[in-house]
C-alpha cells in the first residue's frame, strides 16, 4: 500500500457510513439497514488497517499528507501516518467497534432512535480512526474534539432521561478543562518558529534541540492535561462513572476500549516530548499512580455494575499512564491493547445482564450463572484477565507495567510500585465481588429468577471478545500479520521491561489474595462486609462518596467559579461597560454644546463656507510672493 | 489671431469680480430663495467672463476657455431647473420661499 490514498479510507469509510445513515436510514422503518451499513464500512476499515499494520510494523511508517489550508505562514495538512503504534491502535479500534456494532443490533433492538444510534456510532468510529491515524497535532486535536462530541451525543442518547442529559453535559464540560490545555499546547506550537505540527517533524526538532527545554516541558504538560480529561485521570475522572447513563455498548466502545484510551494514545504518540522532559514524566507517573489506586478503591464500594466497571476503567487507564510515566512505553501501549479487549468484554457482559434483569444494581441480581451460562463464563474470563491471572492477557500486560515501575530509576518509584500493587489486589477484589454477587448464590429478585440468556447476536461477540481477552497476551511474542512481538512492532528494541520472576509472583499472589477476600466475603460468607463497615464506618463513607471529589468539584463550581464569575460580571458591568457609557455620555454632552452651531439657516452655512474658503486660500497661498503681490496690487 | 483688444484684461477682471461679489452678497443676504438663485447665476457668469477674458488675452490658440464657458452655461441651466423645482416644493411644504424661515435643521 505504501502511503497510498487507501489510508484515508480507514477513517473515511465509517464517516461515509455516517453520511449514508444520516441521509437514508435515520427514520424508523428505514433504519433496519443502518447497522449493516456501518458494519460493512468497519469491516473495510479493519481489512485496510490490518494490511497497513502488516506493511508498516517494524519497517518504515506509511505516510501520506496533503496540504489543507495555508494561513499567515502556517500550513495545515491532512495526513495519515501508520507505524506500529497507530497500526495496532487502528486494528484494535476497528475490531472492537465492529464487534460492538454486531452486539448493538441485539441490544438496541426496538429502541427509539435506532438509526440515530448507529449514525452517532459511525461518526464516532470514523473520528476515532481519524484521531489514531493523524500525522499532525492539529488534525489530532480536531478529531479529538469530534470524538468528544460523539461521546456527549451518545451518553445523552436517552436524552429524555434527566440523568442522561446531565451526565452528557458533565462529561462534555469536565473534559473541556483538559482540552483547554491541549488547545494551548497546539497554540504554543503554532507560535513557535518554524511552526511545524507533524509528529515526526516535531520529534526531530525536539531531538536536535530546536525547541527549548521549557517549551518542551510546557507542551508535554499541556498535552497531558488533555489526556487527563479524555482518559478520566484524577482529578478530572468524575465524568466517567456518570457517563454510564449511556447505552451499554456505548460504554463498552467509547468509555472503556477506545475514546478514553485516546488520552493514553496521545501521550504515547507525543512521547518524544515527555522523554525530553523528566518533570512532565514524573507528573504523568504521579497522576497515573494516584488514579489507579483511587479508581480501584472507589470501584470496590460501588453497587451499580456499570459504575464498578467505569471505576475499573479509570483505574486501568491510571495503570497505563503510570507505565508511560516511568518510561515503560511498550508496557503502557500493551496494556491499552489488552484492556480494550477484556474491558469491552466486561461491559458487554454487563449489558447482557442488564438486558436480562433490567437493573444495574448487583444486589438485585444473583444466581445468574445458571440462567445465563455464556454471559457468566465470558464475564469470568474477562474478570480473570482484568485481575491479571496467569495466563490471560491482563497478566502479561499488568506484569510488564509492574516490572517497568520496579526497574525505573524515577524518584519515588517505590511508592508508585506500592500503589500499583495495591491497585492489583483491589482490582481482583472488586471484579470478583461483582462476579460472585451477580452470578452466584440465589436470585434476589423475581426478575433475576426470570432471567434468560441473550440472543446470539449478543453472545457471539461476547465469545469472540472472551477469546481475544484470553489470548491477547500472546501478542507479547507475536503480533498477527507482522513478523515480530509487540515491542518490535512499536519499534522499541531496548528490553528494559524484563519481567522478573519475583514481580510476577508478587502480582499473582496479590491478585489471588484479592479474589480470595472477595470469595470469603461475598460467596462463602466467612467474613461479613457489613461487620467491617460497622467497625470502620469512615472507609465505607469515604469510598461510597467517591472520596468526596464530586463534592469538591461541586463546591469549586458553585463557590469559586460563581464568585469569580460574579467578580468578572461586576467588572464588566461597571468598569468595561462604564467606560463605554462614559464615552457615550461625553459625546452627548459635547454634542449638546456643538448643536448650537447648527442654526438651520442655509445662508449662514454659505457664509461659513465662503469665510472658510478665504481663510483656506490665505493659509495655502498666503506665503506666495506673486499672490501677495497680486492681492496688494504691486507687480 | 485678432489684434490686441483696446481694453486691458484688468477691466474684465474688475467687472467679473464685481459681478461675483454682487452675486455672493445676493446669495448670503437676500431672503427670497429666487433671489438667492439669481445670485448664484451671477457668480457663475462672473466665472464665465473670466474664462473668456483669459482665453482672449492668453493667445486664443486653444479653445478651453470657450468650451468651459459653454459647459458652465449648460450646467447652470440644469441647476436652475432643479433649483426651481426644489423652490416650488419648498413653497408647497412651507408656504413661503423665505430661506430664513426654513430652518428645520436647527440644532
Amino acid at each position: 500500500m505504501g502511503g497510498s490514498f487507501q489510508l484515508y479510507l480507514i477513517p473515511g469509510l465509517p464517516l461515509a457510513a455516517f453520511l449514508v445513515i444520516a441521509a437514508f436510514a435515520l427514520r424508523p422503518g428505514r433504519d433496519r439497514a443502518a447497522p449493516f451499513v456501518l458494519i460493512g464500512a468497519l469491516a473495510g476499515s479493519l481489512w485496510l488497517a490490518i494490511q497497513a499494520l502488516g506493511e508498516a510494523a517494524g519497517r518504515a511508517p506509511l505516510w501520506l499528507a496533503l496540504p489543507w489550508l495555508s494561513v499567515g505562514g502556517l500550513t495545515f495538512e491532512v495526513g495519515a501516518w501508520v507505524d506500529g503504534l497507530s497500526g495496532v491502535m487502528l486494528v484494535v479500534v476497528a475490531l472492537v467497534s465492529l464487534l460492538v456494532q454486531v452486539y448493538s443490533i441485539g441490544y438496541m433492538r426496538g429502541e427509539i432512535g435506532y438509526g440515530r444510534y448507529f449514525a452517532y456510532m459511525s461518526l464516532f468510529s470514523g473520528s476515532m480512526l481519524g484521531l489514531v491515524i493523524s500525522d499532525n497535532i492539529v488534525q489530532t486535536y480536531i478529531f479529538w474534539e469530534l470524538v468528544g462530541i460523539c461521546s456527549y451525543l451518545l451518553i445523552g442518547f436517552w436524552y429524555r432521561r434527566p440523568a442522561a442529559a446531565a451526565a452528557a453535559k458533565k462529561a462534555f464540560v469536565v473534559t473541556r478543562f483538559g482540552d483547554l490545555g491541549f488547545l494551548t499546547a497546539v497554540l504554543i506550537l503554532s507560535f513557535h518558529r518554524p511552526a511545524v505540527f507533524g509528529f515526526h517533524q516535531l520529534a526531530q526538532m525536539v531531538e536536535v534541540g530546536a525547541i527549548s527545554g521549557g517549551t518542551v516541558t510546557a507542551v508535554a504538560l499541556l498535552v497531558f492535561s488533555g489526556a487527563v480529561g479524555k482518559s478520566a485521570q484524577f482529578p478530572l475522572h468524575i465524568w466517567l462513572p456518570d457517563a454510564m447513563e449511556g447505552p451499554t455498548p456505548v460504554s463498552a466502545l467509547i468509555h472503556a476500549a477506545t475514546m478514553v484510551a485516546a488520552g493514553v494514545y496521545l501521550v504515547a504518540r507525543a512521547f518524544f516530548f515527555f522523554a525530553a522532559a523528566p518533570a512532565a514524566l514524573f507528573v504523568v507517573a504521579l497522576i497515573g499512580a494516584l488514579t489507579l489506586f483511587l479508581g480501584a478503591t472507589m470501584g470496590a464500594a460501588e453497587n451499580d455494575i456499570k459504575r464498578v466497571l467505569a471505576y475499573s476503567t479509570i483505574s486501568q487507564l491510571g495503570f497505563m499512564m503510570l507505565a508511560l510515566g516511568v518510561g515503560g512505553y511498550t508496557a503502557g501501549v500493551f496494556h491499552l491493547t489488552t484492556h480494550a479487549f477484556f474491558k469491552a468484554l466486561l461491559f458487554l457482559t454487563a449489558g447482557s445482564v442488564i438486558h436480562a434483569v433490567h437493573t444495574n444494581d448487583m444486589w438485585h441480581m444473583g444466581g445468574l450463572g445458571r440462567r445465563m451460562p455464556i454471559t457468566a463464563a465470558t464475564c469470568l474470563v474477562g474478570a480473570l484477565a482484568l485481575a491479571g491471572i496467569f495466563p490471560l492477557s491482563g497478566f502479561w500486560s499488568k506484569d510488564e507495567i509492574l516490572a517497568a515501575v520496579w526497574s525505573s530509576r524515577m524518584p519515588g518509584h517505590w511508592a508508585f510500585f506500592g500503589l500499583a500493587l495495591g491497585g492489583v489486589v483491589l482490582t481482583a477484589f472488586y471484579m470478583f465481588r461483582l462476579w460472585f454477587v451477580a452470578f452466584t448464590g440465589e436470585p434476589r429478585t423475581e426478575e433475576a429468577k426470570a432471567a434468560h440468556e441473550s440472543p446470539w447476536v449478543m453472545t457471539g461477540p461476547l465469545v469472540l471478545f472472551a477469546a481475544a481477552a484470553a489470548a491477547a497476551g500472546a501478542l507479547k511474542w507475536r503480533v498477527p500479520w507482522t513478523s515480530g512481538g509487540f515491542a518490535d512492532v512499536l519499534g522499541v528494541h531496548a528490553g528494559q521491561e524484563t519481567a522478573s520472576t519475583a514481580v510476577m509472583a508478587l502480582a499473582l499472589v496479590g491478585a489471588l489474595g484479592g479474589i480470595a477476600v472477595a470469595w470469603a466475603a461475598y460467596r462463602a460468607n466467612l467474613v461479613s462486609s457489613a461487620a467491617f463497615n460497622a467497625r470502620v464506618p469512615a472507609v465505607r463513607l469515604l469510598l461510597r462518596n467517591a472520596w468526596y471529589l464530586n463534592r469538591a468539584w461541586e463546591l469549586f463550581a458553585t463557590r469559586v467559579v460563581i464568585a469569580g464569575s460574579a467578580a468578572a460580571a461586576w467588572f464588566d458591568r461597571h468598569v468595561v461597560n462604564g467606560m463605554v457609557d462614559g464615552v457615550a455620555w461625553m459625546c452627548g454632552r459635547a454634542s449638546r454644546r456643538l448643536r448650537l452651531a447648527q442654526t438651520g439657516q442655509v445662508q449662514f452655512y454659505a457664509l461659513v463656507f465662503i469665510v472658510g474658503l478665504i481663510v483656506g486660500l490665505v493659509v495655502v497661498f498666503g506665503r506666495e510672493e506673486s499672490l501677495l503681490a497680486l492681492l496688494v496690487g504691486r507687480p | 489671431m485678432s489684434p490686441a483688444p483696446p481694453i486691458p484684461i484688468q477691466g474684465y477682471l474688475v467687472v467679473s469680480a464685481l459681478l461675483f461679489s454682487i452675486g455672493l452678497v445676493g446669495v448670503l443676504a437676500r431672503r427670497n430663495a429666487i433671489a438667492v438663485l439669481l445670485g448664484v447665476e451671477l457668480m457663475l457668469n462672473a466665472a464665465n467672463l473670466n474664462f473668456v477674458a483669459f482665453w482672449r488675452y492668453g493667445g486664443g490658440a486653444r479653445m478651453e476657455g470657450q468650451v468651459f464657458a459653454i459647459v458652465v452655461i449648460t450646467v447652470a441651466a440644469a441647476e436652475a431647473a432643479i433649483a426651481l423645482a426644489i423652490v416650488l416644493n419648498v413653497y408647497r411644504r412651507f408656504r413661503t420661499v423665505n430661506v430664513d424661515q426654513i430652518n428645520l435643521m436647527k440644532g
